[in-house]
């Protein structure tokens, strides 16, 4: 485990080789129940607690397929723009391990129930790669072991492994692309790309949260180099269970110039399962298949048949929701951002609260400016994600309007923000409790602005001399002497006017 | 006590109905046949005295109630130990499940506890219902009652054996390649493969998924059709199961004819292996038939010839999946577990040391007709040829209203005769086959004895998908027919034990 992997550089990998890429996500949907039976589906519930006989492979069970599965598979495949089968069957793949009650996966084989799609996605400079869909089928999920006393936490070394069967059918959908080519040196950025871009697809869809750090969404990444030029596809790698965008961009750049490493120094790739390791970045091989795994598939002789009517699945067509690529075409031309503002936007995932905040009444640009700024800033200090801050896009919007009718300035509406995140109530009320209103009453101004002007009397002078940049100093004293209160812009204009200096 | 245990079913409910009986004295009395005979026999491999006069106590309390009772009520009936028992075992007849006792009721059972029917128990069977003689069951054979040096058929040999020895007049059996009808055929008794999907296979342990068929076994025609009623029906928990009203078993047994019906004989269904006694019946049964006013139509089946060859393909095929989940992780017997072994090694251990040399037999066919690269050539070519059974049935179907063919080609033979030679062992479902292949209905009732060994042979009749109700419309004529001639049902002539 220690020794340490040869990599070409980068820039060398790609100036001899192309590499070819093959990405199988599995998604786990957000049905109520599992795939086959009437059990929670649930996450964190205490271990073997949401089974049954037919989840935990008892002697005589059988398997129901949940109708709400096979739709959210014809969503996704639609969405994928592939052909929905009219006539498909699920597969027996046949394979012991401990974590899979039936000793098989009950999966899709050469009868997937959509097929030949593909998914445009978005690099980071705008620009759109086709990633071609080969197929997305539905299976269920395996239980979960965990390895004990080993120093790996893998099987190998254990002193026992304790299994949960709790994720055991838990409906999955498996997307494989055809081999991405011709991305080149953006192969690991179209990698980071499709997975996101399939993640927002599947939230848009409804289908499933798709949460990686949950598992809830994990990819492998199938690589290959050939020489520059060749047609004929190299040896690939499977890196398994990369579970994060940036891990499989990672991965996948490894991997590049792992194989140009040992291509270039003469050896040949094996076909391997290689686990990705977050903390270096780097990949070790797993298990060396001595030989073809045969999984005997075979159809499943407990289920009947799905042969989604054409009628149902131009219903299914009909009401899907606009997808995530044309709606952040369409919002960033109606909000006038750049596409480097919107990845940033989408990066930080405001996407839908900023939505969310103009749906409320605030308007465009007041809306990205506090859930980019004030709010970004506070989620990133307290390690939230901007969805988990206490404030609604509601409040936001609330805030929003405060603003735009002169009763609060930008520095108190950030005050009114902090403190609807402490808990102090809506906006409405964190501004009566702080006492936090604009000071509007010109006769105060006026008194506080010549108290100012009466104690610098140098910068008063400066002023009237022409200096105009230098009544910021002075525009400070008053709003300190209005505990921030003033209008700003208001203070300035009454300073300029009494120093009888025109502003230009 | 000896009245009651010789009652037929329709009679003991009729009598409980009237308080001519009660429910905990035929359970009782049943109970002490079970303790005078299977010693000899071995039809059960568990018996749930407390449970079954518990059941019975609940029957007659009903009636005291005034509560209706259904047609079944309080009828004792022995349970092929195939169908999960909540907390009770269940072992079908494997060493691998000893000591497991499921958390759930199969729908089969749910349905006959719903019934008021009494389970006495848990009857033997070959292992995992693989076998036609019971000598595959890891728990020792089981003997039959017309001569218990004999074979009582299988795999539900336990069944069989009970009804024919008066220790249950109804059980339950499952037929996979004939699991149900050879053994009824070769203990005088009664037995019915329903229609596929017409009775759910939830909570019966798996042996072939696409072939496996619960149904009801008993000592007449009318007793079959009353269980047959009880099972069947629509299960949701079975995706396999016919979403249909179950055709009208009950009314067709209770007016049994065959005037004016198209018989088949299909030509495929005699000749090298079978017994001259048992085609002797044969051929007088279809007389008989003649003579009560059915058309005798000859047909020509050609693909039948294949059904034991692609039939040993495919069921192996499955099982070796469906048998997969029996690791020693979850349930049942474990072996090796003391510290020196992985995970891996203690699931090979314990299926080396659980399953039976025929279960091991089958896996393995299964396991390389379904590898890659023999795929197409073994289990491809073998469901292609279940189309060609199907076109064959569909075809004959609309030249006639029923087939018939004696059941099995020999009368029961001795125990060990046939336990190490598998393949003399498999002809003994020649006839039955091709029904499981082709998902239809078929029955099989006794038709005398063959002259040569004095032993029952019985006579198959086949109906299409869905036409259950005719097995028993034919079934109850040519029984009543038989009778009359005999003067007795044919179980009087079996010796008594």
């Amino acid at each position: 485990m220690t020794t340490t992997t040869d990599l070409e550089s980068y820039e060398d990998a790609l100036a001899a080789y192309d590499p070819v890429m093959g990405l199988e996500v599995h998604v786990e949907l957000g049905t109520h129940t599992k795939m086959f039976c009437g059990c929670s589906t649930t996450l964190g519930a205490d271990p073997n607690t949401q089974t049954c006989p037919v989840c935990l492979g008892l002697p005589g069970a059988l398997p129901v397929v949940n109708a709400t599965g096979v739709e959210s598979a014809i969503k996704i495949g639609l969405a994928l723009n592939c052909e929905i089968a009219e006539w498909c069957r699920f597969a027996r793949k046949n394979y012991f391990y401990p974590d899979m009650p039936k000793n098989f996966q009950t999966s899709q084989y050469d009868e997937p129930i959509a097929f030949n799609g593909y998914l445009d996605v978005q690099l980071e400079d705008g620009e759109t790669f086709r990633v071609e869909i080969e197929r997305a089928h539905m299976e269920e999920d395996t239980g979960k072991s965990t390895h004990v006393g080993g120093a790996t936490g893998r099987i190998h070394g254990a002193s026992h492994s304790l299994l949960d069967y709790n994720r055991a059918g838990i409906p999955l959908i498996e997307i494989v692309t055809k081999p991405i080519v011709g991305a080149g040196e953006r192969a690991p950025e179209v990698a980071r790309a499709y997975v996101r871009e399939l993640r927002e697809l599947i939230r848009a869809l409804g289908v499933s949260e798709a949460r990686m750090e949950m598992g809830q969404m994990r990819c492998d990444v199938n690589l290959s180099l050939m020489p520059k030029g060749a047609d004929k596809f190299g040896t690939r790698s499977e890196t398994k269970n990369v579970n994060s965008l940036r891990s499989v961009e990672r991965a996948a750049r490894f991997e590049i110039q792992r194989h140009a490493a040992v291509l270039n120094g003469g050896g040949t790739i094996i076909q391997e399962t290689r686990h990705f390791h977050e903390d270096t970045g780097s990949t070790t091989s797993g298990r060396v298949k001595e030989e073809a795994e045969d999984y005997r598939y075979f159809p499943e002789p407990d289920l009947v048949p799905v042969a989604p009517s054409r009628e149902w699945v131009e219903e299914l067509r009909a009401g899907l929701p606009e997808l995530p690529l044309v709606r952040r075409n369409r919002l960033r031309e109606e909000w006038g951002v750049s596409g480097t503002d919107m990845q940033a936007i989408l990066n930080a995932g405001a996407l839908d609260l900023i939505v969310a905040t103009i749906d409320a009444g605030a308007d465009a640009a007041s809306a990205r400016k506090w859930w980019m700024g004030e709010l970004a800033r506070s989620a990133n200090e307290s390690g939230k994600a901007l969805d988990e801050l206490a404030i609604t896009a509601e409040q936001v919007a609330r805030v929003t309007a405060l603003v735009a009718s002169g009763d609060l300035n930008d520095k108190l509406a950030r005050q009114v923000i902090e403190g609807v995140l402490a808990g102090e109530g809506t906006p409405d009320e964190v501004v009566d409790k702080r006492g936090l209103k604009v000071v509007s009453d010109e006769g105060a101004l006026t008194a506080a602005v010549d108290e100012a002007i009466a104690g610098n009397p140098g910068v008063a002078d400066k002023i009237r001399g022409g200096k105009v940049a230098a009544a910021g100093a002075l525009v400070g004293a008053v709003m300190k002497a209005t505990r921030g209160q003033a209008d700003a812009a208001r203070v300035k204009e009454l300073i300029l006017q009494k120093l009888g200096v025109g502003e230009g | 006590m000896t009245d009651i245990i010789k009652l037929t079913a329709a009679e003991t409910a009729a009598k409980i109905a009237s308080g001519e009986l009660t429910a905990v004295a035929v359970t009782e009395a049943h109970l002490a046949r079970i303790e005078a005979v299977d010693e000899k026999v071995h039809a059960f491999l568990h018996v749930d005295r407390e449970g079954a006069l518990a059941q019975a106590r609940a029957v007659d309390e009903k009636r005291e109630r005034g509560e209706k009772l259904g047609p079944l009520a309080g009828v004792p009936l022995a349970l092929k130990d195939i169908f999960t028992t909540e907390g009770i075992p269940t072992t079908v007849g494997s060493k691998i499940l000893e000591g497991w006792i499921p958390p759930y009721d199969a729908t089969l059972t749910q349905r006959l506890k719903a019934a008021d029917v009494v389970i006495l128990g848990k009857t033997n069977m070959d292992e995992f219902a693989m076998g036609s003689s019971t000598e595959n069951s890891a728990y020792g054979p089981t003997g039959n009652p017309w001569d218990l040096t004999r074979i009582p058929g299988g795999s539900g040999g336990g069944s069989s054996a009970a009804l024919a020895s008066y220790q249950a007049p109804l059980a339950i059996g499952t037929d996979t390649g004939g699991s149900i009808r050879q053994p009824a055929a070769v203990t005088g008794t009664v037995g019915v493969k329903p229609t596929y999907g017409a009775v759910s296979r939830y909570g019966m342990v798996a042996f072939s998924s696409s072939l496996d068929q619960g149904g009801p076994c008993a000592r007449t025609v009318l007793d079959a059709a009353l269980l047959h009623e009880v099972i069947a029906g629509h299960d949701p928990m079975d995706s396999t199961s016919i979403d249909a009203p179950v055709p009208p078993v009950v009314e067709a047994a209770r007016n049994g004819s065959v005037a004016g019906m198209r018989v088949g004989v299909v030509k495929q269904f005699r000749g090298e292996g079978y017994q001259a006694g048992v085609i002797q019946r044969f051929d007088e049964s279809v007389e008989l038939l003649r003579e009560l006013g059915a058309e005798i139509v000859e047909l020509d089946c050609p693909s039948f010839d294949l059904a034991l060859s692609a039939y040993y393909l495919i069921a192996p095929s499955e099982c070796s999946s469906n048998l997969a989940r029996f690791d020693g992780l979850r349930y049942g017997m474990r072996t090796g577990d003391d510290g020196g072994h992985s995970a891996e090694e203690v699931t090979s251990l314990t299926r080396e040391a659980g399953f039976g040399d025929e279960v091991k037999r089958r896996i393995m066919l299964g396991t390389y007709a379904l590898s890659s690269g023999y795929y197409d050539a073994y289990y491809g070519s073998a469901q292609k040829v279940r189309t060609l059974i199907k076109q064959d049935f569909d075809t004959a179907f609309e030249q006639v209203d029923v087939i018939v063919s004696p059941t099995t080609p020999t009368t029961a033979f001795p125990i060990g005769e046939r336990a190490d030679d598998p393949m003399a062992m498999y002809l003994a479902d020649l006839c039955t086959i091709p029904t499981n292949l082709a998902g239809n209905a078929a029955m099989s009732l006794p038709c005398g004895l063959a002259p040569e060994d004095n032993l029952p042979v019985g006579l198959q009749i086949i109906a299409p998908v869905m036409k259950d109700d005719r097995l028993y419309k034919v079934g109850a004529a040519v029984e009543a027919a038989f009778v009359e001639k005999w003067g007795h049902p044919l179980l009087e002539e079996a010796p008594s034990l």
